[in-house]
């Protein structure tokens, strides 16, 4: 038989090949080349350079490690379910009564979530403190409170702080709850409890195990609270990394490695979990009907909005009481009253180095973030196959690598040759784009799977060429799910603190990292003003974005 | 200008699926030419590929002479209308339409002429500022097609166009696009499940199955002269009877009724007989049946009858043919027009009938 000559159109002529390899070349070598680097050196002696298990038998048989390994777990778990015990009420009375003020508390609940890491225990050292406002007044009354510094103290602050998570998944999910299923339920004669057991929350609980997983995730990844409340004697894992890589001066960070593939593998498990667990229970929902909402009035309306007040309303103090606070006089180490503007004053050059570097490094993150993200969330939602589910996993990797672990990753990777980065503004940016790229790409997806994808092919057949139909036609209609993305990783990138203050050099820090090292200096005053500006910078920014999308920024 | 069609040997494989077996068709120029099939038969495949959006994995593409495999979407200069309009959210009516025309480096002098003419042939022309979201489907469908076909291409391509409208819009917008097409004489290629439009439509029907084309022919060929079960019972309702037949076109069926029908070629062995409802008729004598169900039409009257071997067969009596209506129950002799029915061969499923 004759061979036909093959003359279909050549692989190389599709750009979308091109833009994947680009991509994954972005990966390979600012997250796959880093994480193996410091898996190698997880199995390696800090003096004689031989593959061994010493760094994991230090870990498993010295309580001052393994112990932080069971601190993490706990102040992970125990506020995933006190989230879950607050966010999935507040989404019930939120999606189903005429709850006064709704917005709101809608938008305290994303600003308390977005805040700066450290803020909710800088918040309550404030107030219940050992020189705390509340300590000391009722002190004076001979009243002490338990103390917030350990287990408690933790576990409190990241409930308050990641409780949105799962008030925002929850309701998405009861909003899209067709109502006739209800109705049905009620018809066959169920209660309205039994009916929120039996139906309701069934449908919603994988929604409930998403937000719960991120919660877990983002627990023990936390590195400001534990930090800041841990005190001396309880440790947490990310703590453990920053605090073995100070001290391990000169080395590879060897044992600070090992325990990062610990915290690593913890999460991975978790995610298995949650895969496992919502994997038998997917229900595919559209509502065709969503829910009306029930008026109620008077006291009754009164009762359903007092928890939701009571929740967003807590878990938001903070932000005021940092704000007030640094507009107080102080002698150093504590506030003494009084209104001020010193504490901004006595900031100086500081505050102007910090601000530049933070607006600098985030902005120049946010064109590579939206660049990159409208490519890739292109790539993996149209160009499926083999190379977008891939790229879909790579997009995994900032929620399973902490922050901590990741800067420690860079440190290991590019202070050698080939790729001397250390020290530079630019391995702070690369590591913003990496952490915060997700938010663009997931919300730019979320909207493109809703876009007719005819709309491409009609520019494409009146004669436009496919990558001009993109950035004239696709990329222009994306535009508002790239804008909800972007902000958040904007607002995420101003609050970055656990990578960025492994990567610092002092010259390089951020607002963040300049606030957060004041408050452990104990240097209070500057501490609550930079918390301030930040906390300000951040809400106007959200607030500004919510009004312009009409709310629709989702989390 | 227009261009003929040619394909030769077309093949489409999604992994190891294959979605078309080796199509071939012949376009003529300025021909109004459909697909036709249920979904899944692979009519959409074969209109992508001619567009450039589906891979080619075997076979040769023409458009006059030229070969357009290896062609881009962007260069085949074609004008496709798509099921959902795909009309850009962002633009206004008019700049929707003068896209392609931008995209053709078309002198702009040129371009607001040519899509005010276009708005007015699809008689929307008081639309031309409005923005899609406020427009009902038929007008965002006269879009489309003002769109597809502003930019005269060689080729117009439309897939399944009227499927979102409803039943009325429908016939309404398919005369709308037959007129059209006669007077631009753009050689079209339009894909549709519907076999009442593409016979109302076409010029020519290819109608597939399986990746494989069954028929293809005129609108009238393809109802009066099925070439196989499958197009007879797609087209249109067909009744379908086993039989006999002898090389001498004498064909038994059930042992109860024998007619002599012309033969192309001989054949002896057994076969499937398809008689649409009017094709069939009340007789003297013929086939013995039991009235079950009548139902009455209006124009005609809808039997069902069921013959000794427990089948039931569709038969319609036009109302000006007739004056009685048969009652339920009673026995009544069926009878066929042996010079309009087909019969195959059982086997192949061959036509063998002329």
């Amino acid at each position: 038989m004759l061979k036909r000559k093959n003359t279909s159109i050549p692989w190389y002529m599709d750009p979308w090949v091109w833009v994947k390899t680009m991509v994954f070349i972005i990966f390979i070598l600012f997250l796959i080349w880093p994480f193996s680097s410091i898996i190698t050196n997880a199995f390696k002696s800090a003096k004689t350079n031989v593959l061994t298990m010493e760094n994991f038998e230090k870990f498993f048989t010295k309580k001052y490690y393994y112990g932080a390994l069971w601190n993490s777990v706990g102040v992970s778990l125990v506020p995933t379910l006190f989230a879950v015990l607050l966010g999935v009420p507040m989404a019930y009375l939120m999606t189903r009564y005429n709850v006064w003020g709704k917005k709101l508390w809608h938008v305290l609940a994303i600003l308390s979530l977005m805040s700066p890491p450290f803020l909710g225990a800088y918040a309550w050292i404030m107030m219940f403190g050992r020189a705390g406002s509340v300590t000391t007044f009722l002190a004076r009354y001979g009243i002490t409170i338990p103390t917030i510094y350990g287990f408690g103290g933790i576990a409190t602050v990241l409930t308050l702080k990641l409780y949105p998570y799962i008030y925002m998944y929850t309701s998405g999910a009861m909003e899209s709850i067709d109502s006739s299923l209800e109705e049905c339920a009620e018809n066959l004669g169920s209660g309205k409890l039994r009916r929120f057991f039996t139906v309701t929350m069934p449908v919603v609980t994988p929604s409930i195990t998403a937000g719960a997983l991120v919660v877990f995730m983002s627990a023990l990844a936390d590195f400001g609270t534990p930090m800041l409340l841990g005190g001396q004697d309880f440790r947490t894992l990310p703590v453990l990394i920053y605090n073995e890589y100070l001290s391990e001066t000169g080395g590879n960070g060897n044992l600070a490695s090992a325990i990062s593939i610990i915290i690593v593998i913890i999460t991975l498990l978790m995610l298995l979990v949650q895969k496992v667990y919502v994997g038998r229970r997917n229900y595919v929902m559209s509502a065709l009907r969503p829910p009306k909402e029930t008026e109620v009035h008077g006291f009754k309306r009164f009762l359903v909005t007092l928890p939701v007040f009571l929740i967003s309303f807590i878990s938001f103090l903070p932000q005021i009481i940092v704000c007030a606070s640094s507009f107080q006089h102080t002698n150093y180490s504590s506030f003494t009253g009084g209104f001020t503007f010193e504490n901004y004053a006595n900031l100086g050059t500081r505050l102007w180095s910090s601000l530049r570097n933070t607006f600098t490094y985030s902005s120049i993150a946010m064109v590579f973030i939206v660049i990159i993200g409208i490519l890739m969330s292109y790539a993996i939602v149209r160009k499926k196959g083999k190379t977008g589910g891939i790229l879909d996993m790579l997009l995994m990797a900032p929620y399973v690598i902490p922050g901590s672990v990741l800067g420690l990753c860079y440190i290991v990777t590019f202070n050698q040759k080939p790729l001397i980065l250390t020290g530079t503004a630019a391995i702070i940016i690369i590591s913003y784009v990496i952490r915060k790229l997700p938010y663009t790409v997931r919300s730019a997806s979320a909207f493109l799977l809703q876009m007719d994808p005819s709309v491409e092919e009609a520019s494409i057949n009146l004669g436009v060429a496919p990558m001009r139909t993109f950035w004239k036609v696709t990329a222009r209609l994306m535009l508002p799910g790239v804008f909800s993305g972007a902000i958040l990783s904007w607002v995420t990138c101003i609050n970055e603190l656990s990578c960025s203050i492994m990567l610092s050099s002092g010259r390089n820090n951020t607002l963040t990292i300049e606030a957060y090292t004041n408050i452990v200096r104990n240097s209070v005053g500057s501490g609550a003003a930079l918390s301030a500006i930040l906390t300000v910078t951040s809400a106007a920014i959200l607030l500004i974005a919510l009004k312009v999308t009409k709310g629709k920024i989702r989390v | 200008m227009s261009n003929a069609v040619i394909i030769k040997d077309a093949v489409k494989k999604y992994g190891d699926f294959i979605a078309l077996k080796g199509i071939n068709l012949d376009i003529k120029e300025g021909e109004f030419f459909t697909l036709l099939g249920p979904s899944g038969c692979g009519k959409t495949t074969l209109l992508r590929m001619i567009a450039g959006f589906n891979s080619i994995e075997g076979g040769e593409f023409y458009f006059g002479d030229k070969l357009i495999n290896a062609v881009s979407a962007h260069k085949r200069d074609i004008g496709m209308v798509f099921q959902n309009y795909a009309i850009f959210p962002h633009l206004t009516v008019e700049e929707n339409v003068a896209y392609g025309l931008k995209a053709r480096k078309v002198p702009s002098a040129e371009i607001a002429p040519r899509v005010k003419e276009a708005l007015e042939l699809v008689q929307i022309g008081h639309l031309a500022k409005r923005k899609p979201s406020e427009l009902s489907g038929g007008q965002q469908q006269r879009v489309a097609l003002a769109r597809a076909f502003v930019i005269e291409p060689s080729v117009l391509l439309m897939d399944e166009p009227l499927s979102n409208l409803d039943a009325k819009l429908r016939v309404q917008m398919r005369t709308v696009i037959k007129k059209l097409q006669r007077k631009l004489g753009i050689t079209t290629i339009y894909v549709t499940h519907d076999q009442e439009e593409a016979l109302a439509i076409s010029d020519r029907i290819a109608v597939m199955k399986d990746g494989v084309i069954m028929q293809i022919g005129t609108p009238t060929q393809i109802y009066a002269k099925p070439e196989n079960p499958f197009v007879a019972g797609f087209i249109g309702v067909s009744n379908f009877l086993d039989c006999t037949v002898e090389s001498d076109g004498r064909v038994t069926i059930a042992d109860e009724l024998t007619i002599k029908v012309p033969l192309r070629r001989p054949y002896t062995g057994p076969g499937k007989l398809s008689a649409r409802p009017e094709q069939l008729f009340f007789a003297p004598e013929g086939m013995p049946g039991t009235v079950q169900f009548s139902t009455f039409l209006g124009d005609f009257i809808e039997y069902e009858v069921q013959l000794n071997n427990g089948q039931n067969l569709t038969v319609n009596e036009y109302t000006k043919d007739t004056s009685t209506v048969h009652e339920n129950g009673e026995k009544v002799f069926l009878n066929f027009d042996p010079e309009r029915i087909s019969v195959y061969e059982a086997e192949s499923e061959e036509v063998i009938t002329c």
